[in-house]
This record gives structure tokens, C-alpha cells and sequence, in this order.
């Protein structure tokens, strides 16, 4: 369990924590948010290298709880095996959004040109809209979204961060021990 | 060794060492119920499966060892959500099985189908579904740890009634002895952290006004009598919460008694007062703290405690200590021996008086009945105190008679008083007194209740009666719900609601000896002393003594809700008294 860090900006912190993979650990991680008063702004689940456990990626939004009480808390459930609380500085975050669009024929191109510059991917294109997705750092997913929004958003859905630290710069020390 | 689900959980507990079990039968845990017959463990049918949970909290309160209930599926796994909650909320060490519908009825809303472990998630400290008999050995073995080890709690096992029925092929399993738990995210740490416990000494011996707070977590950890020396050692006065009563002796020099909402005067003055509060075992409650920006707004805090997640949770420690009570005292008096033991502590003469003109000005008081009046509650308690063996242990109901109990009994013992504080669960006292006597026999078992808790729970005197424990009822009947007429006469303007229960029905005697009981009936003061002796000299069969008492009568102190401690409202006569 690593200690608290500075919330970011948005008033969010990001919890990665390693669970046992068993049936009814997501409702009780989900419980305690609820019963503690804890908010969740985005959670994603997924499988580890080891097949015993998953990896959950919190968003926790810090107004309502001190962060030091979530994760102690948390790390008070039987099947919650560790705790890191990732600094978003120190970290590489990644989102994937599908966004279908409307996109008449004379301004399908304009979107076009929007997916280009982000480098999102066409996934399926219909009469008068376009299905479009992106995998980015969430900041550069809500600004694709911002863009998309005044051609009218048919239908948005995004996965919720996951997150790795990012990896040391320099080679290790020989001499340490 | 083949067997089947069933006596492989019979095996499992009594590999635990349980050889006693609270429950009652139904159609998901009949199969479990056959190899108990051929068991060691002996099985106490209870007529309400509350009832149950409460006699295994009862028998963890006075033996420190993990009471364990087994109930069926749907409706009796419901009735059992009160105690297991009462039980979380009290730390207490308790395991419960529930059978459950056959693994692959789960999910049809078959009969009695209940989804138990998500209705008790957030009540126990873990649970279970089983799904395969070869499952159980290890989870009850480890179910047994949860609920032991680290902060104490309750642990429920639920048991689809196919892995453990014999007729069953999912039932056939084979026998083996788990040596090792298999729980990767459950790693309890004991011992404290020595840097920081030098530092604790070292703030002790710096602080002029300190008190020690201490709570239930002294007696989770078996450290009364660590308890005892620091408090020798350093000369530093003791408050006991609600949940530590008898974890330091009522009678000792230094002892305070009780703090908080009815705390007594001096208790709650001296916590208001001091400049270092040592908070063992505690956990900062409301009812302790009053508001809790003005509480204490003077003192230091170091906080000792086994769950991590108490340090902070309410107030900033200065010093926080996770880890067991009893080790973390013991290193705390060697560190305070390394740095001048007794001589270092500085002189405390200022301090000390100012506690004992409290104690002179502000004691525990009462008027007793004038001539036509009926009994007074604290009168009743003083002579049950006076008249019954210093080790005796008192089971409580919720109320005013559970707020005098601890306010008037001596509590010279640890393991002796049994209630419920952070839940208060009303008809709490009966099943958890049958309990405490399951487990000390060789104890005089005393239950205070009142005459709403007793209408709860009351029909656990039959099991009393039936299965051979005979436990003494004083029963405060004040013909009221007391504690909600005491605010609503204090905080609503005498405007009475849905308080008053009625004096003569029921008729607690006869009630008491259809119950299989010996029922006695107590109104004027001569008669206390007689009726307590009578009910003493029963050993045959439980007890009921009705006590006939004033209704009016308040609890004092008293902190009202939200309010700081300082503004701590004492009784009327004292209330001219200079603070
Ligand atoms: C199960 C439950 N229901 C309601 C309450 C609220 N409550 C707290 S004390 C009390 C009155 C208890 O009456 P009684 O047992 O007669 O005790 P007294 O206060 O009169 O001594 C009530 C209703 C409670 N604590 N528990
Ligand atoms: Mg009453």
C-alpha cells in the first residue's frame, strides 16, 4: 500500500488494485464505495498474468472521502491482495471511446478529417452516420469527444481508464545493493 | 478418508475446537443436521435464530472464543442479519453457517432462496459461498482465522445444500486436514512499529494532564492486564468505554469509569480536559466523542489499534500505532522504562486533584423513591451489584437499564460485561446472557433488561429453561420504551410518542413461568434485597425478577446528541455546582 498522493486536477485519484479473481469481488469493492460514501467515477476489470487475480483501475472521485480512509478500507477486504495509487505524472493512462456520429453525406468529410488528425479508426459507416473509435489518454478522448459533440453524438461509450507506472529512465545502479 | 459435505463441515468445526453450536433446523441445512447427532459438539436449539447469533456473541464476549451458529436457508439466514451486524459493529468473533438452496437452484428464486452472502456483505468481515464439498474443510479453516485474527469479527459460511447432502454425488468428497490458509489479501499484522512507540513514550512523559482511553480493544487483545501496569507505571488515570467496562477495575485508584453520551462527570471532563489522550483500542465513536470538533481540543493523540483504518478515521493521531493492544503496551513500558520508568513521569499533583474535586462534586447521584413511589432503576442495580460475587457477569439489554448497569456496577473483571454499544440492539440481553453462560458455566450469569428489550427477545428463556441454563433476569420495568421518552421529555417538550408499553400487560411472572422460569415480582425497596437472594439461591432453572420502577426517571449525565462534551448536562441537583 503505497502512501496518498495528490489528488489531480479533476478531483480524482487513480487506485490499481490487484483482487483475488472470485465470484462476488467486484460487488464487494462496489459495496464498500457505496456503504463508505465513496464516489466512483470510472472502474475497468481485467484479467492479470496470473490467472488467481485481476486487476481493477478505480477512478475514485476525493471530494466526498479522504483518500487515505478508501484505501485503507479497501485494503481491509479480505480479497484485495494490493493497493497502488497511481500518480497520473508517473503514470501512462489509456481510454478507448466508440462514438457513432451523425454524418450526412455532405459533412462526412469534415469528420473525416477529425479522425485523421486524432488517428482514430472508422469502424462502421451507415447512410447518415459513422461509428468511429479512439484509444488515447482520456484528456485527448473528452477533446475528440468535444469536437465530435456539435455534429450530434448518436451514441457515445467508453471504457474507463487503466493505467501502468511509466518506467525508469536510467539504468540501474551496479553498485547498489 | 471419503465422507460426505456434511460430516466433513461436522469435522472442520471440531478440528476448530467449537463443542458448542447455536442453531435451529430447516429443509437447506437438514443435512448437516444429521452427523451432528454423531458429533461432539453439542447443539443448542434456540427458538429464534436472532437468538442464536446473539448466544454465540454472548459466548465470544465472556470466553474471547468464537461463538458459531448454524442456520437454514432464506428466512432463518434473515433473522440472523441483526446479530451479525451487532456482531461487526462490536468486533466480536463469531461464525455462522447458513445452508443455502442446492448450487444449481441459486438464482431462481427457489424456495427459501435468499442471496445471503450479498445481503451480509456489508455485515460480516467476510463470507462464503461454498460451491464444491471439497471446499469446506479449507474455508471453515480459514473462515475461523478471519473472524480470530487481526480486528475480530464475524464470518459467514454458506452452504448450498447439495455439496452437503449424502444422496447427493456432489456431496462425495475427500477428507484432508487444511495446514495453511490460502489468503493472499489477508495478512494481519500484530506487532507495532518501535520508532513510534518511542515516540508515544516520549509524549507521555512530557504531558501533564494525560488520560488513557481505553477501549474494546483491550479486551479483544487480552491486555487488561498490560493495561494495568502501564497505568501503575505511569500514574496516569483510565477511562473505560462501554465496550471496555472490566478491561480495567472499577475499583483501582486510577480508574475513571465510563466517558461519552452518559458517561460520568469526570470521565468526560478529564478526556475534555487533558493534554494527551492514549487511545487504546478505541475507535473515536459519537457517542464517546460528542462533537467531535470540540472533543478533547486540548490533548495530543496517540491511537493504538489493530485496524489501520481507525487511525485518522475520525481525528488526526499525532502519533498512530497500528497493531495489537497487549504488545503494543508491553513495548510501550519497556520503552518508558529505557527513558526513566516511574521517576521521568513528570509531577502530576495538579492534575490529579483537579480529577478528584470532580469526583468529589459530580458523582453518580439519584433520589431514592419517596414513600408512595416505585422502585428507582439505580437503587435495584446497587443491591444486584452489592449482592451477587464480584466475577458475576451482566448481559444488557439497550436503554436507560443498560446506560445505569454500566454506570453502576463495579466491574473488577475482564470478560464480564456483555452488551451491545456500537449497534444497540435491543433484545440483545437473554440470548447473549445464554450464551455467556454457555461458555463460563461455572459464573453466575445476570441479564439486565428492560421491559421493551425483554418483549424481543424473551422467548429465549425457553431454551434457557429446556437446555440447562439457568440464567438470572432483572428485568427494569419502567412501563416505557425509557431511553426514546428520556429525549423525547428532554429534546421534544414532554411531547410523548408511541412510548409508553403499559405496566401490567404482559404479566412478567406468569410470562416468566410459562417460559419454564422461576417468576418473581419486586415493588417496594425491603423486598430488592430478599427477591435478589432468592434468585440467587436457583440453580435448577432461569429466573425472571420483575422490578416495578418509577418511570419517570432520566439518565444522567448526559451529553445531548451533537453536542460538545463540554456542555455536558449533570444531574438536576448538581447542576449549581461549580464545574
Ligand atoms: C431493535 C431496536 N429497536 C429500536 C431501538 C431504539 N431504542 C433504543 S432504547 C429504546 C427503548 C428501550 O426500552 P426498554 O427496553 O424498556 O429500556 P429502557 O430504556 O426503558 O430501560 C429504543 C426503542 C433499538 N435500540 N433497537
Ligand atoms: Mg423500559
Amino acid at each position: 500500500m503505497s502512501a496518498p498522493s495528490t489528488p489531480n486536477e479533476g478531483g480524482t485519484t487513480t487506485l490499481v488494485v490487484r483482487v483475488e479473481n472470485k465470484a462476488g469481488v467486484l460487488a464487494r469493492v462496489a459495496g464498500l464505495f457505496a456503504r463508505r460514501g465513496f464516489n466512483i467515477e470510472s472502474l475497468a476489470v481485467a484479467p492479470t498474468e496470473d490467472e488467481r487475480f485481476s486487476r481493477l483501475t478505480i477512478v475514485v472521485g476525493v471530494d466526498a472521502a479522504p483518500m487515505e480512509q478508501v484505501v485503507k478500507q479497501l485494503d481491509k477486504l479480505v480479497n484485495v491482495v494490493e493497493i497502488r495509487e497511481l500518480n497520473p505524472a508517473a503514470s501512462v493512462e489509456r481510454e478507448l471511446m466508440m462514438v457513432t456520429v451523425q454524418a450526412d453525406p455532405p459533412i462526412r468529410g469534415q469528420i473525416l478529417d477529425l479522425v485523421r488528425i486524432f488517428q482514430a479508426t472508422v469502424l462502421n459507416v451507415g447512410y447518415g452516420e459513422i461509428m468511429v473509435s479512439l484509444t488515447g489518454s482520456p484528456s485527448r478522448v473528452d477533446d475528440f469527444e468535444d469536437l465530435l459533440r456539435p455534429y450530434g453524438i448518436v451514441d457515445v461509450q467508453r471504457t474507463g481508464k487503466v493505467a501502468l507506472s511509466k518506467l525508469a529512465k536510467t539504468a540501474p545502479d551496479p553498485l547498489a545493493p | 478418508m471419503n465422507m460426505n459435505g456434511g460430516q466433513a463441515l461436522m469435522k472442520a468445526l471440531e478440528n476448530e475446537g467449537v463443542d458448542i453450536l447455536f442453531g435451529l433446523p430447516g429443509g437447506a441445512i437438514l443435512p448437516v443436521y444429521d452427523p451432528l447427532i454423531d458429533s461432539s459438539i453439542r447443539h443448542v436449539l434456540v427458538r429464534h435464530e436472532q437468538g442464536a447469533g446473539h448466544m454465540a456473541e454472548g459466548f465470544a464476549h465472556a470466553t474471547g472464543r468464537p461463538g458459531v451458529a448454524m442456520v437454514t436457508s432464506g428466512p432463518a439466514a434473515t433473522n440472523i442479519v441483526t446479530p451479525l451486524c451487532d456482531a461487526y459493529m462490536d468486533s466480536i468473533p463469531m461464525v455462522v453457517v447458513t445452508g443455502q438452496v442446492p448450487y444449481a437452484a441459486i438464482g431462481t428464486d427457489a424456495f427459501q432462496e435468499c442471496d445471503t452472502t450479498g445481503i451480509t456483505m456489508s455485515v460480516t468481515k467476510h463470507n462464503y459461498l461454498v460451491t464444491e464439498a471439497a471446499d469446506i474443510p479449507q474455508v471453515i479453516h480459514d473462515a475461523f482465522h478471519i473472524a480470530t485474527t487481526g480486528r475480530p469479527g464475524p464470518v459467514l459460511v454458506d452452504i448450498p445444500k447439495d455439496i452437503v447432502d449424502p444422496n447427493n454425488p456432489r456431496s462425495a468428497m475427500e477428507w484432508y486436514t487444511p495446514d495453511s490458509h490460502d489468503l493472499p489479501g489477508y495478512l494481519p499484522n500484530r506487532a507495532g512499529d518501535s520508532e513510534l512507540i518511542r515516540q508515544a513514550a516520549k509524549l507521555i512523559s512530557e504531558s501533564e494532564r494525560p488520560v488513557i482511553y481505553s477501549g474494546g480493544g483491550i479486551l479483544k487483545a487480552r491486555a487488561a492486564e498490560a493495561l494495568l501496569e502501564l497505568a501503575e507505571l505511569t500514574g496516569i488515570p483510565v477511562v473505560t468505554t462501554l465496550m471496555n467496562r472490566g478491561g480495567f477495575p472499577d475499583d483501582h485508584p486510577l480508574c475513571l469509569g465510563m466517558p461519552g453520551m452518559h458517561g460520568n462527570y469526570t470521565a468526560v471532563t478529564a478526556m475534555q480536559e487533558s493534554d494527551l489522550l492514549i487511545a487504546l483500542g478505541a475507535r473515536f465513536d459519537d457517542r464517546v466523542t460528542g462533537k467531535v470538533a470540540e472533543f478533547a481540543p486540548l490533548a495530543k493523540i496517540i491511537h493504538v489499534d489493530i485496524d489501520s483504518a481507525e487511525l485518522g478515521k475520525v481525528r488526526r493521531p499525532d502519533v498512530a500505532i497500528q497493531g495489537d493492544c497487549r504488545l503494543v503496551i508491553e513495548e510501550l513500558i519497556t520503552a518508558l522504562g529505557e527513558i526513566g520508568g516511574r521517576e521521568a513521569q513528570p509531577d502530576r499533583n495538579t492534575w490529579r486533584s483537579r480529577i478528584s474535586g470532580w469526583q468529589e462534586r459530580f458523582p453518580l447521584t439519584y433520589e431514592q423513591s419517596k414513600d408512595d413511589e416505585l422502585l428507582k432503576p439505580q437503587f435495584v442495580l446497587e443491591q444486584l451489584r452489592d449482592a451477587t460475587p464480584d466475577d458475576t457477569i451482566v448481559a444488557s439489554g439497550v436503554g436507560q437499564h443498560q446506560m445505569w448497569t454500566s454506570q453502576y456496577w463495579k466491574f473488577n473483571h475482564p470478560y464480564t460485561w456483555v452488551n451491545s454499544g456500537g449497534l444497540g440492539t435491543m433484545g440483545f440481553a437473554i440470548p447473549a446472557a445464554i450464551g455467556a453462560k454457555a461458555g463460563r458455566p461455572d459464573r453466575m450469569v445476570w441479564a439486565v433488561d428492560g421491559d421493551g428489550c425483554f418483549q424481543m427477545t424473551a422467548q429465549e428463556l425457553v431454551t434457557a429453561a429446556t437446555e440447562g441454563f439457568p440464567i438470572k433476569v432483572a428485568l427494569i420495568n419502567n412501563a416505557y420504551l425509557g431511553m426514546v421518552r428520556q429525549w423525547q421529555e428532554m429534546f421534544y417538550e414532554e411531547r410523548y410518542s408511541e412510548v409508553y408499553l403499559t405496566r401490567d400487560v404482559p404479566d412478567y411472572k406468569m410470562w416468566a413461568e410459562a417460559l419454564g422460569c422461576v417468576g418473581l415480582r419486586v415493588e417496594s425497596p425491603e423486598e430488592v434485597g430478599p427477591a435478589i437472594e432468592q434468585a440467587n439461591e436457583v440453580d435448577d432453572r432461569p429466573v425472571v425478577v420483575e422490578f416495578r420502577c418509577e418511570a419517570g426517571e432520566n439518565v444522567y449525565p448526559m451529553v445531548p446528541a451533537g453536542m460538545s462534551n463540554s456542555d455536558v448536562v449533570v444531574d438536576p441537583s448538581q447542576q449549581d455546582r461549580p464545574r
